[in-house]
């Protein structure tokens, strides 16, 4: 995978730096000691990139991602509830005005591209945005301020991104995909969705390139939908561990060191420029998730 | 970076997000919003309907306006016609008073005149007599000479 790729080439390139030559191995596990002695560069990403990993009757879980995902689930649902049962058509509040910018400009987006009568693309839409985009925002804090505070509490790894998390991306975009079968087959019936699978875009004789085709097109969204999200903000991510290692995790603690406060003033301006850039990204992936899901589903329910 | 059971917890989270915000916040939201849209507009279109009613009355005001106008010209005209019309028949009036009042007082001067001239004759005639008397009181008695008297006195 180009991804894993990506990510090798990082971190090779990172070891070249580091005085070590630890491998880059993944921690597995959650709680307990993180180990006292100071750690390679290379340690520091892999310790880094490792998930809180607890086992569960259904094989193990991320429980960090999980965390932060149902975190910024109850955010969004908490405040956009409290401004939903506030609600009034009278003149509204600051805070009522900017909940519902946001619900037009989705609600904007749906009506110019999905025609149907179905109730929950708005919502669905709304909901990928919003939740997308917090999850998204955890990567503009400190790379290492929760997971510094979760080892004080003895949680020896963890990961504040939930979308940097293939399993959360894919969570989305794989439900995304149930929908798309789902208003296939509810708006064309089961034989009017084979019946396009197998016979276009080349009509009857092609049979099967043509279902080999679609079978592709169709399983090449959700993939495309959960990797491009993943990818954009793993390597965020990543990259902002790689900035974290001037001072390997040091962060503000080194400002009062003097031989390190130049590595500390150089984390601190590549680690602005780069949260600067990561603040469109993490915006715009919101928005291609939101809008690509509007179009799937409206593609799905477009009968040819 | 392993798909695990991760996923199928984030997938139902997924679920569960979504049916509240289609139920609980969805709705709301897009009614307050829509139920705002539906009276401004309706203001909007009460406020066009006042502007279009506004220059209805205005019109209709100024009609109005004219007619009084127009009225009140009329009136006005009448009214001069009738003023000078009372004028005129006034001095016509005054004017065939006055000559009466003249006529009478000519009538009453001429009367006063002519008791005046009797009674300056009568007694022209007595001062005549009374001088005649003197002249001629041992010849005349006025018991004899009393008719030749009065003819005389009748001649002044």
């Amino acid at each position: 995978m180009r991804l894993n790729f990506i990510n090798k080439l990082l971190l090779s390139l990172v070891a070249l730096f580091s005085i070590g030559n630890a491998t880059a191995a993944e921690g597995t596990g959650c709680f307990g000691p993180t180990k006292e002695k100071e750690f390679t560069a290379n340690e520091y990403i892999s310790h880094h990139l490792s998930h809180c990993t607890v086992d569960s009757p259904l094989g193990p879980i991320h429980a960090d991602s999980v965390f932060y995902a149902v975190f910024m689930a109850f955010l969004f649902l908490f405040v956009f509830y409290r401004f939903a049962k506030k609600a009034s058509a009278g003149v509204p509040s600051k805070g009522q005005s900017f909940i519902e910018m946001i619900i037009e400009f989705v609600d904007e987006q749906v009506k110019d591209t999905y025609h149907g009568s179905s109730k929950l693309i708005a919502p669905l839409s709304l909901t990928i945005f919003i939740w997308v985009f917090l999850m998204n925002f955890m990567d503009l804090l400190p790379v290492d301020m929760l997971p510094k505070a979760g080892e004080m509490m003895g949680i020896k790894y963890m990961r504040v991104v939930p979308s940097a998390d293939l399993n959360i991306t894919f969570g989305l975009s794989i439900t995304v995909f149930l929908l798309i079968l789902y208003y296939s087959i509810k708006i064309k019936g089961v034989v009017g969705f084979a019946k396009e699978l197998a016979f276009q875009p080349f009509g009857k004789a092609m049979l099967p390139f043509n279902l080999l085709l679609k079978v592709i097109e169709e399983i090449a969204k959700p993939i495309s939908l959960g990797l491009r999200l993943f990818g954009n903000l793993y390597a965020g991510e990543l990259i902002f561990m790689i900035i974290a290692i001037f001072t390997a995790g040091g962060g503000v603690m080194y400002l009062l060191d003097l031989g390190v406060l130049p590595l500390a003033i150089g984390q601190f301006i590549l680690g602005l420029i780069w949260a600067l850039f990561h603040l469109i990204i993490i915006l715009l992936q919101a928005f291609i998730f939101m809008m690509l899901t509007i179009v799937y589903l409206s593609m799905a329910h477009e009968d040819h | 970076m392993s798909l695990n059971a991760t996923l199928l917890i984030q997938m139902t989270v997924f679920a569960v997000v979504v049916l509240f915000s289609m139920k609980f916040i969805w709705p709301m939201i897009m009614e307050a919003i829509e139920e705002r849209n539906k009276s401004i507009s309706d203001g909007l279109a009460a406020a066009e309907q006042g502007q279009k009613k506004l220059s209805e009355a205005e019109t209709e005001v100024n009609a109005l306006i004219k007619e009084a106008k127009q009225q009140a010209s009329t009136i006005l005209d009448q009214a001069n016609t009738r003023a000078s019309g009372i004028v005129e028949s006034a001095k016509s009036e005054g004017t065939s008073e006055r000559e009466k009042i003249i006529s009478t007082a000519h009538d009453e001067a001429q009367q006063e005149l002519t008791k005046l001239r009797e009674s300056l004759r009568k007694e022209v005639a007595g001062l005549a007599i009374s001088g005649a008397e003197k002249i001629l009181t041992r010849e005349i008695k006025p018991s004899d000479h009393k008719e030749m008297l009065d003819k005389l006195a009748d001649k002044l």
